[in-house]
């Protein structure tokens, strides 16, 4: 496996309409650990996510990898604040990333199984994906993430519609990939949750980078009052 | 009402009595409709789920042009295919007008937008679904067909009797390129269509609900099947 990272994104800008959603942005992202971008409702979290993903449009700037942009682009998975589940089972959705990369459907579907019982779903493999609780259908879209062993998983606020109880089990399947060595990227604003996972920051607002720092830094002495005022639990916009 | 019921009884006992003649015909309309069914869906689905995922010029027109199309006026698609199979036709060296074969080609041409539409209906809710999951893991545009097509098989069913329907109760189109020729090209609807004009209606009436049970039981036997309308499934 070559290294993808670092990943250098300089005046990055996606628009919409003629209307700047993200940028231009300037970050520099390294090989380890969790980044968290945090910031509140529509300053571009998503939006940003996608963008690294290479799922928006970059409308000016660039972002590179250390690899040719498909090869990057096959190291990477995507989790969405609200998982699709396609009409199949827990254990077809699973392998679907591998069959759609050629895996023989005998060794895509024991793989499978194995990530369906290291999530937590190992009880209903045939179950209709679509009648899962929202917890469990997390828990299916991280396994259906992390099957293709890719270096960098996107997470959009993968907990923003779940109890403490799932949001427990989703962050112990994260620490325990990211202590494998897969690199995350999520947003989050749950001031929680990014304490508790972040390795490093990204503090975003009105659709730009306000503030990168690493974890410890940005938690205990934030350099901007923005920033400073989001921990404090004020509103910032 | 002595028409309707004599209707009745004599269906009964055609089918009672295993009546050679309309074993034939009915087994003919089967072959005729499910034939042209199948190639149909074969040509309609991948259609349908191409104009869902992919953005192009005209697609807009082409949705447009086949919704209006799946009320495409059967005897016109029979005059227009009579006129192409004729001796005179571009394609009358085949000599397929007058043949089984020939009512197949017109019912695929009526039946074609109309599955293609229902169908396109269908995976394009299901390709707004789908969307942001299979952009991020990057598929081929063919890999998206064929994940809609297979995920969505239920509602394509749904859209497969649509047009299973249209075909099997057709009469204009496969009277003008069939002929209604005796032991040839002779269904169930051209014969009723042909008794109705000879005044005898008990036999015409008996061949409409031997028609209707047909229908019927080949909706039921599609869906007991697949197994549609059962808990948890699609």
């Amino acid at each position: 496996m070559t290294a993808l990272f670092p990943l250098i994104v300089s005046g990055a800008e996606t628009h919409r309409r003629g209307k700047v959603l993200v940028g231009p942005v300037d970050l520099q992202l390294g090989g380890e650990g969790a980044t968290v971008i945090i910031g509140p409702n529509g300053s571009g979290k998503t939006t940003l996510l996608s963008l690294l993903h290479g799922t928006a449009r970059l409308h000016a700037g660039t972002i590179t990898w250390q690899q040719p942009a498909d090869v990057a682009r096959a190291a990477q998975s995507f989790v969405f604040q609200r998982p699709v589940m396609l009409r199949r089972s827990v254990l077809e959705n699973v392998a679907y990333p591998l069959l759609m990369r050629g895996v023989r459907r005998t060794k895509a579907l024991a793989v499978a199984q194995e990530w369906v019982a290291r999530v937590g779903l190992g009880q209903m493999p045939e179950r209709a994906a679509s009648l899962l609780s929202g917890g469990e259908q997390q828990k299916l879209a991280l396994a259906r993430a992390f099957i293709i062993e890719p270096q960098v998983v996107f997470l959009d606020e993968p907990c923003a519609a779940l109890d403490g109880r799932s949001t427990r089990e989703i962050e112990a399947i994260l620490q325990d990939q990211k202590a494998h060595g897969t690199r995350l990227i999520l947003s989050t604003h749950d001031i929680g949750q990014a304490r508790r996972l972040a390795d490093d920051v990204v503090f975003m607002r009105g659709g730009l980078v306000h503030e990168t720092a690493p974890a410890a830094q940005f938690f205990d002495a934030p350099h901007t009052d923005a920033a400073r005022a989001f921990l404090n639990g004020d509103i910032v916009e | 009402m002595v028409d309707l019921w004599d209707g009745l009884t004599q269906a009964f006992w055609l089918v009672f009595t295993l009546d050679a003649e309309l074993a034939e015909i009915a087994i003919r309309s089967l072959y005729v409709t499910l034939t042209a069914l199948v190639i149909a869906s074969v040509i309609a689905f991948p259609l349908a789920a191409f104009l869902a995922v992919r953005r192009f010029r005209y697609r807009r027109v082409i949705i447009a042009v086949l919704n209006a199309l799946m009320g495409l006026p059967p005897v016109v698609v029979g005059l227009i295919v009579y006129v192409l199979l004729s001796r005179s036709g571009p394609l009358g060296v085949l000599g397929l007008l007058f043949t089984p074969t020939a009512m197949i080609v017109a019912q695929v041409v009526i039946i074609v937008p109309l599955i293609a539409s229902i169908a396109h209906q269908s995976l394009r809710d299901l390709w707004q679904e789908y969307h942001d999951l299979l952009i991020s893991m990057n598929v081929t545009q063919m890999q998206k067909m064929r994940t809609l097509i297979w995920d969505a098989r239920r509602a394509l069913l749904t859209a497969t009797l649509a047009g299973f329907g249209r075909g099997i109760g057709e009469v204009g189109a496969i009277m003008i390129v069939g002929g209604n020729i005796d032991n040839v090209t002779r269904v169930l609807t051209t014969a009723i269509a042909l008794e109705t004009g000879k005044g005898a209606f008990g036999l015409a009436l008996a061949l409409g609900f031997v028609l209707i049970a047909l229908t019927i039981a080949v909706n039921l036997m599609i869906h007991w099947l697949s197994q549609t309308e059962r808990e948890g499934r699609w």
